[in-house]
């Protein structure tokens, strides 16, 4: 009765990023290459990338730590299981599982000291049942069930949280039921004629995009993790796309949510598209983090296919100039559907990531860019970073669009530096993540975190934030310099989303995730001493929820729990994010 | 009587980290004799070697008018351009015009050739006036590390006016990133020499301008702008005057403010704060700082003062020493005190007056700093025989001292300060009485101190003052105990905190700390072996009679200097502040004479001053505004408070 593979866990790894036939490895001669078929980077050789991280980490191949192959079961706590909320449950026909791998899978995001643990075969506290809800009804009768006999529910969505969101809280002693919203993916119709899509909030992005697609549409919201994550996730934790420039982040993308709450189910009774009704009550629902309920259908603006696109990218001789010409953009409100600002570690790191090339005729003009760059231009190999961009629209207005943009950059030094370079750079967001698991075979953990800040304050974040790991690092005793390095990710009239990357080799160190968990925690407390946000858009989940009231103050924090006490008051919804 | 919070809660000596009281356990850096080089070389070559300084890592050179386009055009000055332009109706041209000016006035212009002048001609100075410059050269290297990761900012002490060109000249020797350095503007008098002054890297400040927006918008805007950008390091007199007296003076806090800005508002990722401690073992102005004390007044600074100055030059000055103390991190001084979100809210372009948070951590920083230049100033064996000439001339011990006791008192003098933790050079391969009887004839002119003239006298006390800070505490605490009702622990310690506040004025006392200096002081006469204290009770052992009396007696005449001023004022039913200093003089001269007083250095117009401050400031006198300043004595509250 599965619409859709239900153990997502035979396609995906249980232990790292993504599809289980993709990952980095380093074949037999050494070199880096990239398996599967599903990206464009499959199947490729990646000669630089040894080399990157030999230098950048000082890692050897000599030294592994491969993970734990299989997940041992009895390392799993049998399940709590409520017999009186078991036995009704049955009674619906809603499918359901304790196996073990179901459980495992579901209580975790992908946070470092998550996957690290699975890695090494701990597991902690899991839920202890796993319900497959079908429709909208079938979570109407969960959630009386689960008030009816006190049990704890924590939605799942695409399991990519990075804030500790779906972490089972340790304290937590009634049964835990795993809400798995996969099995409603369905579009249900499509307005042609208000351009709105109402769709199951279990939907992935990817299939979203490509079902609006076979009726010439889409929603234009691309966040990173696409592939994987869900509707209901995006409006859990305010989700922002890769393209919020022309679509919007999720808040301006969403005309119509139903959740099912404790207290039953609120939506609004129409789909104007914008109200005057007091305090928006999609803003209690975006955000809420699955601590008020389980959001199930939504209804989304969807857009004609854009039907141009073009890549572009622009060279810039520092950081400092990067910066300066997004802010003129911003300020001229000429931003393309995406613009990406990378500094220079990520440039070099990027350019690790290049496959082997197979002519040489590109590899001959590659090094003809590379001289004119440095050599004709005199920029710095060890400052020069780059931009990438996405322009979307009809052809025409496409390239008058890309000509303002160019323009703009010349006047901050910025060198058009081809197509390629900016595809590339877009490609590498979703492979980036599997990085991080062939670092973890050779000792190196990492995590990026995100912000968002005002213009006046990018660079000094950027580099205060930075200098603040490698501090924390050296003090806490690793023992190899590490990789801190940022990008600017989104642009907004007022400020802008930088992201920051951060790794190191934790050769030496007894408990590398705690020294990697303080580092984290003290670039974040230099984030918000420089007047940046607690989040962007990755939310506050549990990892995170200590800043909240200086975040928003005491009278917010008060806010926030009243509409809890009121829509929850047995905590149900009981994940203890946010709050 | 006074109220003060009770010290909570009271200490336990065992509870207290050895390692931050111990000052025995101190880690000092030895000296290298820079001179020693510049006798057997060449100065021409030197002074035309080639000079390639490790600079800021974050630095993107700029010139010196570049400087000055940057800060006219920064959107913090162009706030308050904005803003004057408003209040005086006048277009912000003219505003602009007017703050370029100032920038003219203000701005160094750092020349390697100038430097190169003065690296010369000062070689040849410097051999002729002083035996050796000695300097720590692993402080040098810390500094040069320091200069490559942040903004520097050198915080010298403040004894001469050689004190400026010394630093350049030691930083030019080491090839080592030259300061710029702020200067009083009563240095632009000497026309030639200010502008070589400002060749070398001096900008110049006016004494005062309290209420000039512009005026503070340029300067601090201008000192932040070289700070932040690595454009060298800044160099400024956190005591902000010369001390007349040798002993630290109260710290100000304008410049070390502006300098911890560009941190607090996250600007630059971190800031060196550098104390540098330069002793002399005799200071080329002992006779004028004396005799201004004594009310002649100052010299005003002319080049042909200077030239009639040269006369010094024939002179034997002894040594100096240098000591690069440890770079401390603005940072890591921040950590856990300020609340650096507090500057979200605000563009940081704007002038805010900075809160009592921020106020109240910079005040803390700067006594932290003057304390870190005291602890690594070099005591020569001559300060420690001012301490026993002086209370042996105030005994009127008239016949002189036989060298024996001198050497006697001197070496159990010396023994006590090693153990409170003094930066003592006393060549200890050498027999004592050697190292006494070549201090006296080092200070010959001021060895025949029984005569009691005032000069010599207190010239004299500033050579004692060079060690007061070793003693200040546990002598606080030793007249605490002198003065105290019983020997029970709270009661000496309500007394040694009224003294604390009282001397606030006199000596380097951080507000605020009077349990940690209570602390310190009972852990230093304890480990000495001078006290035992108990739960309840401070008792002096049989030993310990000695150095209570000697420490009693190092702030005994403070104490009377304060007596005096107290009397003088409850005879009076007002005075304008001009009336003040001449007044009071003539009134201790009377005592002087009389004998009722025995200390001729309450002469000093410095101790004075401080005594009315700290009166005004604890209540007992009022300055009335009017048409010139009264004090309105309250004799009674004067007498009440055990004065």
């Amino acid at each position: 009765t599965f619409k859709s593979n239900p153990k997502k866990q035979e396609i995906m790894k249980w232990n790292g990023w993504g599809y289980s036939d993709s990952k980095f490895l380093y074949n037999k001669k050494g070199q880096a290459e990239f398996t599967g078929k599903r990206y464009r980077l499959s199947g490729m050789i990646i000669p630089g990338l040894r080399e990157w991280m030999e230098s950048t980490f000082s890692a050897n191949l000599q030294h592994k730590t491969p993970a734990a192959p299989i997940l041992n079961s009895s390392a799993v706590q049998p399940p709590t299981l409520n017999e009186a909320f078991l036995k009704e449950l049955k009674s619906t026909g809603i499918p359901f599982s304790h196996d073990a791998e179901d459980r495992v899978f579901r209580s975790h995001g992908h946070c470092l000291h998550e996957i690290f643990a699975l890695r090494e075969g701990k597991i902690g506290r899991v839920p202890d049942l796993v319900v497959w809800p079908n429709c909208h009804n079938d979570v109407v009768k969960i959630v009386e069930l689960a008030c009816k006999h006190n049990v704890c529910l924590i939605p799942y969505g695409g399991g990519t949280s990075v804030s500790s969101a779906l972490e089972c809280p340790p304290e937590e002693t009634r049964s835990i039921v795993s809400l798995d919203t996969s099995q409603m993916n369905r579009i249900l119709w499509i307005d042609e004629k208000n351009l709105t899509a109402h769709v199951e909030a279990g939907i992935v992005g990817q299939d979203l995009e490509r079902l609006l697609n076979e009726s010439g549409y889409c929603t234009g919201h691309e966040p990173d993790s696409m592939e994987f994550s869900s509707l209901g996730g995006w409006v859990a934790t305010r989700a922002s796309g890769m393209k919020k420039n022309i679509y919007g982040n999720i808040e301006d993308l969403v005309v119509h949510i139903k959740m099912v709450t404790p207290r039953g189910v609120i939506e609004k009774s129409c789909q104007g598209p914008r109200m005057s009704t007091g305090p928006d009550v999609h803003h209690f629902i975006m955000g809420s983090e699955g601590t008020l309920g389980v959001v199930t259908e939504v209804t989304m603006k969807i857009r004609p296919m854009p039907e141009y696109q073009k890549y572009g990218s622009v060279v810039f001789p520092n950081f400092e100039m990067g910066v300066a010409c997004l802010r003129e953009v911003a300020r001229q409100r000429c931003a393309p559907a995406s613009i990406r600002l990378m500094d220079n570690e990520q440039f070099k790191f990027g350019h690790a990531l290049k496959p082997q090339v197979s002519s040489i005729f590109t590899s001959f003009l590659d090094g003809l860019k590379k001289f004119y760059i440095t050599k004709f231009k005199g920029f710095d190999p060890n400052r020069l970073c780059v931009a990438t961009l996405l322009f979307e629209g009809d052809r025409e207005k496409v390239l008058q669009h890309e000509k303002q943009v160019y323009d703009i950059a010349a006047k901050f030094g910025g060198l058009a530096a081809g197509e390629d370079n900016g595809q590339r750079g877009y490609m590498l967001t979703f492979v980036i993540a599997y990085l991080r698991d062939l670092g973890m075979d050779y000792y190196v953990i990492g995590e990026s975190f995100e912000t968002s800040m005002p213009w006046d304050r990018v660079l000094d974040i950027c580099r205060n934030v930075k200098a603040r790991i490698v501090r924390e690092c050296k003090d806490k005793g690793v023992q190899f310099p590490p990789l801190s390095t940022c990008r600017v990710t989104q642009t907004y009239d007022a400020g802008a989303c930088v992201y920051f990357y951060f790794a190191f080799n934790y050769r030496g160190l007894s408990d590398p995730v705690h020294v990697y968990e303080q580092v984290e925690h003290a670039a974040r407390e230099e984030i918000l001493a420089n007047g940046g946000s607690l989040s962007h858009h990755h939310g506050v989940g549990k990892l995170r929820k200590e800043w909240m009231r200086e975040s928003i103050s005491s009278v917010g924090m008060g806010m926030l729990k009243s509409v809890k006490d009121y829509v929850d008051p047995n905590n149900i919804f009981g994940n203890r994010n946010l709050l | 009587m006074y109220s003060s919070p009770p010290p909570t809660p009271f200490f336990n000596i065992a509870d207290i980290t050895l390692w931050t009281l111990d000052p025995m356990l101190k880690k000092r850096d030895d000296f290298e004799d820079m001179l020693e080089e510049r006798r057997n070389s060449s100065d021409l070559r030197y002074a035309l070697k080639c000079y390639t300084p490790v600079l800021y890592k974050g630095l993107t050179p700029c010139k010196v008018s570049e400087l000055k386009q940057m800060v006219l055009q920064s959107d913090q000055l162009g706030y308050v351009i904005t803003q004057v332009s408003k209040e005086k109706g006048v277009t912000s041209d003219e505003v602009t015009g007017e703050a370029a000016a100032i920038l003219e006035e203000m701005a160094q212009r750092l020349q390697l050739s100038t430097v190169r002048f003065f690296a010369f001609t000062l070689s040849k100075v410097f051999k002729t006036l002083f035996r050796s410059i000695c300097i720590n050269e692993e402080g040098l290297q810390r500094l040069q590390q320091a200069i490559h990761n942040h903004p520097v900012v050198l915080l010298p002490s403040h004894r001469s006016y050689m004190d400026f060109l010394l630093m350049s000249y030691i930083l030019y020797t080491y090839d080592l990133a030259l300061p710029v350095i702020a200067a009083g503007m009563d240095f632009m008098g000497m026309k030639v020499v200010g502008e070589m002054l400002r060749m070398s890297g001096a900008f110049f400040i006016r004494r005062s301008f309290g209420g000039d927006k512009l005026y503070w918008a340029v300067f601090s805007e201008y000192v932040k702008i070289m700070l932040k950008n690595g454009y060298a390091p800044v160099e400024f007199f956190l005591e902000g005057t010369r001390s007349r007296t040798a002993k630290s003076l109260t710290p100000k806090l304008g410049l070390l403010n502006i300098v911890m800005d560009p941190f607090l508002k996250g600007e630059v990722f971190d800031i060196s704060l550098v104390p540098v401690s330069i002793s002399y073992e005799r200071t080329l102005e002992e006779a004028l700082y004396a005799r201004e004390l004594l009310g002649v007044p100052k010299p005003k600074e002319s080049t042909s003062g200077l030239f009639k100055a040269r006369k010094i030059l024939s002179e034997d000055y002894g040594s100096i020493h240098v000591y690069f103390g440890q770079p401390v991190s603005v940072r890591s001084l921040a950590e856990s005190r300020v609340n650096r979100s507090q500057f979200n809210l605000i563009p940081r372009h704007i002038p805010t007056r900075p809160s009592e948070e921020i106020l109240s951590f910079v005040n803390d920083s700067a006594y932290r700093l003057v304390r870190a230049q005291e602890e690594n100033m070099v005591l020569k064996p001559w300060v420690l025989l001012a301490f026993v000439l002086l209370q042996k001339q105030a005994a009127e011990e008239k016949q002189g001292t036989a060298l024996d006791e001198l050497t006697e008192q001197a070496v159990w003098l010396r023994d006590l300060s090693r153990q409170y933790g003094a930066f003592l050079h006393w060549p200890d391969h050498i027999p004592p009485s050697e190292v006494v009887s070549s201090s006296l004839s080092l200070h010959r002119g001021l060895v025949r101190i029984s005569e009691g003239r005032a000069v010599v006298i207190l010239s004299c006390a500033s050579y004692r003052n060079q060690a007061l800070n070793v003693f200040i505490r546990p002598a606080l605490l030793a007249s605490a105990i002198h003065t105290a009702a019983s020997n029970r622990k709270q009661e000496i310690y309500n007394s040694f905190s009224f003294l604390r506040n009282m001397f606030s004025n006199e000596f380097i006392l951080c507000p605020g700390a009077t349990v940690q200096d209570f602390e310190e002081a009972c852990y230093l006469l304890v480990k000495t072996g001078t006290l035992q204290i108990n739960q309840q009770e401070v008792l002096i052992t049989e030993r310990g009679h000695r150095t209570l009396a000697f420490l009693t007696s190092v702030l005994d005449p403070f104490l009377q200097g304060y007596q005096v001023v107290c009397r003088f004022l409850c005879e009076q039913d007002g005075l304008t502040e001009k009336q003040f200093i001449p007044a009071v003089r003539k009134f201790i001269i009377k005592h002087l004479l009389t004998g009722r007083l025995r200390y001729t250095e309450v002469l000093s117009s410095d101790l004075q001053k401080n005594a009315l401050a700290a009166l005004i400031r604890l209540g007992a006198v009022q300055k009335i505004k009017g048409n010139n300043y009264c004090f309105n004595v309250f004799p009674s509250e004067a007498r009440n408070r055990g004065l």
